[in-house]
């Protein structure tokens, strides 16, 4: 029978601001997203304290003096590190991790129930001691004979319905402990199930996690789609999600982002493209496709309508599919010299690479020639391992620019306190 | 060294070693219409064209002529010092030291310590901890009710951690290093 762990940091971005700094001790913190638009974590204090998951900061900005709320621009550089370090950790506890996001792994565990006196609860709270001990980070751990019932059981621990010391494993519940508890989980809880499914669920009379799983499993694929039928087949504890060991190769690659300011002319705009080309290709570089076509699409605020609008996207095909960061940004930059227009605060541009091709399935082109294509495909390489190990855009072309006035803004950044040697956090000898 | 011709290398089942060298053939015979091919020479050994082709490291004692190095067969993995330094990278940071209340533990103002939060920290570790919003390094003394973060200096006084007192060890000092120049 199959087993599934899913194991959950608990608060992850602003568990990591408080990891290393000794002055968050106890306090409300929270991270903000992107240009310090929203809040998208929280630590418990911060949660105590009634500040919504998305909540726009500058409409919190009295509630955080009030109570003295820290909040953080996005530390990737720090947040992926740490994360890191857990799968690391994690794959001390199973041969099969996948990395379902920046602070969630699936463990399979099939067969595992044995190595552990304790049983798999035992198990899942040893993965907490020791990921709590080694990284400071608190996790949840869910178990259960499928993918669904594993994310469902870490709800359940994380929220305290069920189990004990941060773990819940629904394999030692019995058949009515589980249906009771199934019964008092709103439905839109079940992976997978967003707003709109779990308003038409609600029509038909499926309001709880145990009406999903009672239900026919016919009539869902007939009303709904074979993925929701696999979900109330998971939910039965039939496993028909396997561990996606690598992530599929992406069908279309892009790079986007609301700039830190508003942005009006030419120039700027062509550094952000050339940049977003250049983040995007080395995307498409390290799944070893190449692009058939390049989109690019500049808009203005829609949120400020009594300012000029304007919004414009063109996708061009490619003479030949390419991974070449050189063509590639110049043909998107012409493309943006195209669709161009003086006289608007732009405030987003973007840059979507599709028509993706796998390099060892390449048309031969009547007018390619393969030395040329070795030469830069060799410097598209060595670009790459420098920017890989000195850091992103060490190596840059031209275009890309070098003073990105209209990068993202990260006012409230921490350091990069495990990654650069630069930002080390400093301990007193006082 | 036997096998370490980089020429072609015969497959055939006969006993015939490989071949390493090619007689050409009787010149007399140059006036034929066609131009000779193997076949009119059967005496003679000709690489076998379908042979199959061995790739041999040429070099892999770096021997340009003579004795093959006497050390080959010894050679080690040149010293890493994150091996001496770390040992266990996914639980282990790095903390530079600001001060000189350490000094006793030969720990000076610039070092830099490796942190490993795998290790339990135990009665006279010298450990990094955080108290009342500061990140400190002490030696931690832990004896029956009693936790005191103890300096290495006689100028600074020890923390006695009490009930009230926001106090987390965050891991143990187990090495340190620093750059002269």
């Amino acid at each position: 029978m199959a087993v599934f762990a899913l194991v959950d940091c608990n608060n992850f971005y602003a568990s990591c601001e408080k990891l290393f700094d000794p002055r968050l001790l106890g306090k409300p913190v929270v991270v903000l997203s992107n240009n310090d638009g929203c809040v998208v974590a929280r630590s418990a204090e911060a949660k105590a304290l009634g500040v919504p998951m998305g909540a726009p900061w500058h409409q919190l900005r009295e509630l955080a003096t009030r109570e003295g709320i820290i909040a953080y621009s996005s530390n990737y550089a720090l947040y992926a590190d740490m994360s890191n370090r857990v799968v690391e950790v994690l794959s001390q506890f199973s041969a099969n991790v996948e990395v379902y996001s920046i602070d969630e792994s699936f463990l399979d565990l099939s067969g595992y129930h044995g190595l552990n006196s304790a049983g798999l609860h035992g198990y899942g709270v040893e993965i907490r001691r020791r990921v709590g001990q080694w990284l400071g980070l608190a996790v949840c751990v869910g178990i259960g004979t499928s993918k669904t019932l594993a994310k469902l059981a870490n709800h359940c621990a994380k929220k305290g319905l069920a189990g004990r010391d941060g773990v819940c494993d629904f394999t030692v519940m019995s058949e009515t402990e589980l249906s009771n508890l199934f019964a008092t989980i709103p439905v839109d809880e079940v992976w997978g199930i967003g707003r709109r499914i779990s308003d038409r669920l609600r029509e038909m009379g499926i309001e709880t996690v145990r009406d999903l799983r009672d239900a026919d499993a016919e009539t869902i694929r007939a009303r709904f789609s074979v993925v929701l039928e696999r979900t109330v087949r998971e939910l039965r504890g039939m496993s028909c999600l396997d561990l996606e060991d690598v992530a599929p190769p992406k069908q279309q690659i892009m790079s986007s982002r609301s700039f830190g300011q508003y942005v009006y002319d030419l120039d700027e705009l062509r550094e952000a493209v050339a940049s977003y080309i250049a983040k995007a290709a080395e995307k498409l570089r390290a799944q070893d496709s190449l692009a058939g076509a390049v989109q690019v699409y500049i808009r203005t605020n829609p949120f400020k309508p009594k300012e000029p609008q304007y919004q414009r996207a063109v996708t061009l095909p490619l003479p030949e599919p390419t991974a070449d960061t050189r063509v590639l940004s110049r043909f998107a930059i012409n493309i943006l010299k195209g669709i161009y227009r003086p006289g608007y605060a732009y405030q987003k541009a973007g840059v979507m690479l599709t028509d993706l091709q796998p390099r060892k399935l390449r048309q031969q082109s009547l007018f390619a020639h393969e030395a040329g294509d070795e030469r830069a495909q060799s410097v598209m390489k060595a670009m790459d391992s420098i920017n890989a190990k000195w850091g992103r855009g060490t190596v840059r072309i031209s275009a890309e620019g070098l003073n990105k006035a209209w990068q993202m803004r990260r006012g409230r950044l921490s350091p990069a306190y495990t990654t650069s040697w630069l930002y080390l956090p400093v301990a007193k000898a006082l | 060294m036997n096998g370490c011709h980089p020429f072609l290398h015969s497959d055939r089942a006969d006993a015939t070693p490989a071949v390493t060298s090619v007689s050409l053939p009787d010149t007399t015979q140059r006036r034929r219409l066609r131009s000779p091919g193997p076949e009119d020479f059967p005496e003679t050994l000709w690489p076998d064209r379908n042979a199959t082709i061995l790739a041999i490291p040429l070099a892999a004692g770096k021997v340009s002529a003579g004795f093959p190095s006497p050390a080959a067969d010894y050679e080690d993995k040149r010293l890493d010092i994150n091996d001496y330094l770390v040992r266990n990278a996914v639980s282990t940071f790095f903390f530079p030291v600001q001060g000189d209340s350490m000094q006793g533990a030969e720990i000076f103002d610039g070092d830099i310590l490796v942190v490993d939060k795998s290790v339990e920290p135990q009665h006279g570790h010298i450990v990094v901890a955080f108290v009342d919003g500061e990140r400190l390094v002490k030696r931690l003394y832990k004896r029956g009710s009693r936790v005191a973060l103890v300096a290495e200096s006689p100028v600074y006084p020890t923390i006695e951690v009490t009930g009230e007192m926001e106090m987390v060890v965050w891991g143990v000092v187990v090495g340190k290093f620093k750059r002269l120049l």
